[in-house]
């Protein structure tokens, strides 16, 4: 874990740059990761399913898998890699300050 | 008439286990112990790997449900409809109600191939094949047995799946056996998993990759299975990517059974049962208990979880019914043979805390952990035995215990915590 500086605010991140204080995070940081991974613009899809995932983490201790952000998000599958390119969880995780979703065994 | 009445829903591994120790724990006059299933035949699973190459027969593999299940527990054939949680109740397709004071949910996982655009379509169980399914397996052994060369590409489609290792035994024993064959030379072996490596774990999957390499099997990490095409042989990603096979082995999509999206407040959006991790209650209510495939529960769906379970889950119906706080004696312990070819096999063992790390078990003199050995091959093949006699019956195995043990392991310094 190191601390590091996004959108000007010091934050804690592992080694892949997720958060692992998911309350340090802002909507400015959500941007600047967003813009570091090849997302230029965030628009209201990428939010929707930004705060789902950060949501269902907060409450639930756990990130949801792909398939059930498809199911419960209200976003296809499909979508998800047309909005976050190679990872859709992965990358929502990272950019909505939530630790790396842990694959399951 | 018994004082309490237990429904169990399934009678795969986890559901039979739970009721001969119940049977055990409970006289006929403290409980009746009802076993519902939709059918009569209980599938060794780990033996479908073997099917496709000749290495075992299906009839070897399958016994009746009842015959395993104890005297005095009655056994009901039957689809399940839903469960009325409000009326601890189930109701059956035939308009059959059991009532019940402890529900035991053990209705394992459902394959779902038709969530993928293409799987079932043209080149289904002709060029596209999964060995998930007694049927399945047994059509596979024709295509291998006639393969004579080009690109065969085993395929996981994303997790969770039965036994996360299984397709990786499959294409390490597709190795072998197309060696044998003669026709290795002519066949490009290909592994795609939706993971970042071969395995989900880094001691394991770092092992399990040099595997591969070694038998010159090429690994593709993080393709998401999107589309099949069974004509044209290709599989794309959800991000673009082509694998192109001859033959195509997938494992495809597993979700929970059908009933649990039929009854509310069961279930997740992927029809897994939602269960604390230690004491195996649900979160649904507090007279429903879950173990095995069936649960949401961040460990593997394998035999070997669902009979640790078993043991910490029979106690605490016991605790529940005598108004005790349950025990959280359940630690995430896996373990599973890895079958490598060549009669080799490896050994991995873990938890939810505990990655699989090398050494032996289940004492520091034992069976060698992540390191292939023909006596772990040999461990896997006496294991059927044991499956029908001892661990069904819910009988002790001597020196095996739901717990993990850490006496044996080789521990990266610091002590790792796995996730």
């Amino acid at each position: 874990m190191t601390a590091t500086l996004i959108a000007d605010t010091a934050v804690d991140v592992d080694a892949e740059g997720f958060l692992t204080e998911p309350i340090q995070w802002s909507e400015a940081i959500a941007e600047e990761i967003a813009r570091d991974n090849g997302i230029p613009e965030m628009t209201d899809r990428h939010w929707l399913v930004v705060r789902f995932m950060r949501e269902r983490y907060l409450t639930t201790g756990a990130a949801p898998s792909i398939r059930a952000l498809g199911k419960e998000s209200g976003v296809p599958v499909k979508e998800l890699y047309e909005l976050f390119p190679k990872g859709p969880a992965k990358l929502a995780a990272k950019i909505g300050g939530i630790p790396k979703p842990k694959g399951c065994i | 008439m018994a004082e309490k009445r237990i429904v169990i829903l399934g009678g795969g591994t986890g559901g039979t286990i739970v009721a001969n120790r119940l049977r055990r724990r409970f006289d006929l006059t403290e409980a009746q112990i009802d076993v519902v299933d939709q059918d009569d035949w209980h599938v060794y699973q780990p033996g479908l790997l073997f099917v496709p190459f000749g290495m075992a027969e299906m009839h070897e593999l399958v016994r009746p449900r009842y015959q395993q299940l104890a005297r005095d527990v009655a056994f009901h054939e039957g689809e399940i409809e839903a469960v009325e949680l409000d009326h601890d109740l189930v109701t059956l397709a035939d308009g059959r109600v059991l009532p019940y004071d402890v529900l035991v949910v053990a209705t394992g996982a459902r394959l779902q191939p038709e969530e993928t655009e293409g799987l079932l379509g043209p080149g289904w169980n002709e060029r596209v094949f999964t060995f998930y399914t007694p049927e399945g397996a047994g059509m596979l052994r024709d295509p291998l047995e006639h393969f004579e060369g080009g690109r065969l590409v085993v395929n996981l489609v994303d997790m969770p799946i039965k036994c996360p290792v299984a397709p990786l035994e499959f294409v390490f024993l597709a190795d072998w056996y197309l060696r044998e064959r003669g026709v290795r030379s002519r066949t490009e072996l290909v592994y795609s998993t939706p993971l970042d490596g071969a395995f989900t774990k880094p001691v394991a999957s770092a092992q399990l990759a040099s595997l591969l390499a070694e038998k010159e099997i090429e690994l593709v990490t993080e393709f998401n299975a999107g589309e099949v095409d069974g004509v044209g042989g290709k599989l794309s990603s959800y991000d673009g990517r082509t694998v192109d096979f001859d033959l195509l082995v997938t494992v495809p999509l597993h979700g929970g059974a059908a009933y649990v999206e039929r009854s509310p407040g069961l279930g997740d959006a992927l029809g897994f049962v939602r269960t604390d991790r230690h004491t195996l209650q649900t979160t649904a209510k507090e007279n429903v208990f879950a173990l095995g495939d069936a649960t949401d529960l961040p460990t593997s769906k394998a035999g070997s979880v669902t009979h640790f379970e078993a043991e910490v889950l029979a106690a605490n119906v016991a605790r529940y019914f005598a108004g005790e706080e349950l025990e959280t004696g359940y630690d995430g312990h896996a373990n599973c043979f890895v079958e490598t070819g060549f009669h080799k096999a490896l050994l991995i063992d873990f938890n939810y805390e505990t990655e699989p790390l090398a050494g032996h078990y289940p004492f520091p003199v034992g069976l060698p952990l992540l390191r292939e050995s023909t006596l772990n091959h040999f461990g896997k093949l006496a294991f059927q035995w044991i499956y029908w006699h001892a661990l069904l019956p819910g009988r002790p195995l001597p020196g095996i215990h739901p717990e993990m043990p850490a006496a044996g392991k080789r521990f990266p310094v610091p002590a790792a915590k796995g996730g």
